[in-house]
């Protein structure tokens, strides 16, 4: 370089071929980076209540329901360590999930969950609305049967309750159990999807935890749609999945309650 | 407008409110960033996942820092050593654990992350020098990327890595003399 030469006040030649090849090679960031980096929240009304959801590029990260903006953006940045932003727009899927609840067509971003939580998840979110498992049952399906108790954490720490139903999710004596916005919210839940807790609260007094129909042979989870269309003359109650399996029941297909049946 | 009109009101933002503060960091210099991270690991795809991981790791150092740092910070160089630290761990994974060969690695070959766009209007020769680049050792072609690209000042480099300024501009103009010497005839030093 000579000194003659035209240079900047960063001292850069800019005539020389090469600098000026590297300058041009500078690029501006692609429209969108921002939202692989930050969350934006939106408040969306729910049969619930007004609920807070925030969403990364990837899909909805984080639901609550029962705080305000600021607890709401105090939590998701305690949990998640990201940027949150006003200014989601909540896909038209999610509106419906939260009305209907069934959350099809809505996409999670679970990537903060250990293996263990993301698995318990997965096969809460299986449940159908108006139908209720034990925590048991979820431990046998994830192939851990003894991590019940494990279960029931791994659910109130669910990012996103009501998109993935936990609520549905009770323990095997027929209580309802615990819920991460608390006991009497997941009953409020449980009866608007017309689940019919008072005959579940009778059968399990009685220690009825699956109900049979003697013209199927199949025996279900008293909440199963097709325990719910028994006729009374055709109903039997069994204590155990093994009472009824050595009375000739078979586990029912749809509600699975034999861990062997997959 | 100079790097100081630029930091003032960002830094300013960062110590009232941490996450619109952040917007403003990410919108004052994505593409200084992006610029850096792209001539530095070659592909646009792996220079957007660098450059969102580099903004995310500064938000969450950020979340940590006394408001007493923060008034004093420096972002161009801070947030150019967190993208130098993930590249050269990136790189350094990358070689321990080398991805399965592309079958078509020609240095011509279109960025499969790139807007075809930008591929047309990116000149051929561009492209080549651009892939040059990867052909410097990491110090250099970091230094150089800084320097030439990015449009640091000699001074910030040396903070970037961590080695006096003349260390730096030695880096930088071996690492030019070895560009001209990889392509002879078009970068060739005047006389």
């Amino acid at each position: 370089m000579s000194a003659l030469e035209p240079t900047d006040p960063q001292g850069l030649d800019r005539s020389d071929p090469l600098v000026a090849g590297l300058a041009a090679l500078a690029a501006d960031a692609p429209a969108g980076l921002l939202d692989r980096v930050a969350a934006r929240w939106v408040r969306v009304d729910a049969a619930v209540g007004g609920v807070y959801v925030a969403m990364t590029d990837q899909g909805v990260a984080y639901l609550r329901t029962g705080q305000d903006e600021d607890e709401f953006v105090a939590s998701f940045r305690g949990r998640f360590a990201r940027p949150l932003l006003p200014g989601g727009t909540p896909p038209p899927a999610l509106r419906r999930a939260l009305e209907t609840g069934r959350p099809t067509g809505v996409r999670l971003d679970l990537r903060g969950l250990r293996p263990f939580e993301d698995a318990v998840l997965r096969a809460a979110a299986d449940i159908p609305r108006g139908e209720m498992r034990p925590y048991a049952w979820i431990a046998e399906r994830i192939g851990r049967p003894k991590a019940v108790r494990a279960v029931g954490t791994a659910l109130g720490h669910n990012p996103v309750p009501l998109l993935i139903p936990c609520h549905r999710v009770i323990r095997s004596d027929g209580r309802i159990g615990q819920y991460v916005f608390g006991t009497p919210a997941k009953e409020r839940l449980l009866r608007m999807e017309e689940v019919n807790l008072d005959e579940v609260g009778t059968l399990a007094a009685k220690n009825i935890h699956f109900v049979g129909s003697d013209t199927t042979g199949i025996v279900c989870f008293p909440t199963c749609h097709n325990a719910r269309r028994i006729t009374p003359a055709h109903w039997h109650g069994f204590r155990t999945l093994v009472q009824a399996e050595s009375a000739g029941y078979r586990s029912c297909r749809h509600c699975r309650p034999g861990a062997d049946v997959s | 407008m100079t790097e100081t009109d630029i930091r003032l009101p960002i830094v300013t933002a960062l110590t009232e409110d941490l996450d619109t503060g952040f917007v403003a960091l990410f919108d004052g210099y994505r593409n200084v960033v992006f610029s850096a991270a792209l001539r530095l690991c070659g592909r646009w795809a792996d220079a957007e996942d660098l450059t969102a991981e580099a903004f995310l790791r500064a938000y969450r150092a950020l979340a940590g820092y006394e408001p007493q740092r923060i008034a004093t910070l420096q972002p161009r160089p801070w947030l150019m050593t967190i993208l130098a630290n993930l590249w050269r761990n990136a790189a350094r994974s990358a070689a321990r654990h080398p991805p399965p060969a592309p079958l078509d690695d020609a240095p011509e070959a279109a960025d499969p992350g790139e807007p075809t766009e930008r591929v047309a209007e990116r000149s051929e020769t561009g492209r080549e020098l651009a892939a040059l680049l990867g052909e410097l050792p990491e110090e250099q072609r970091l230094a150089v990327v800084l320097r030439h690209v990015a449009d640091l000042p000699i001074a910030e480099i040396a903070s970037v890595l961590g080695a006096p300024e003349g260390t730096v501009k030695s880096h930088i103009s071996r690492g030019l003399k070895r560009l001209r010497l990889l392509y002879p005839g078009r970068y060739d030093e005047r006389s």
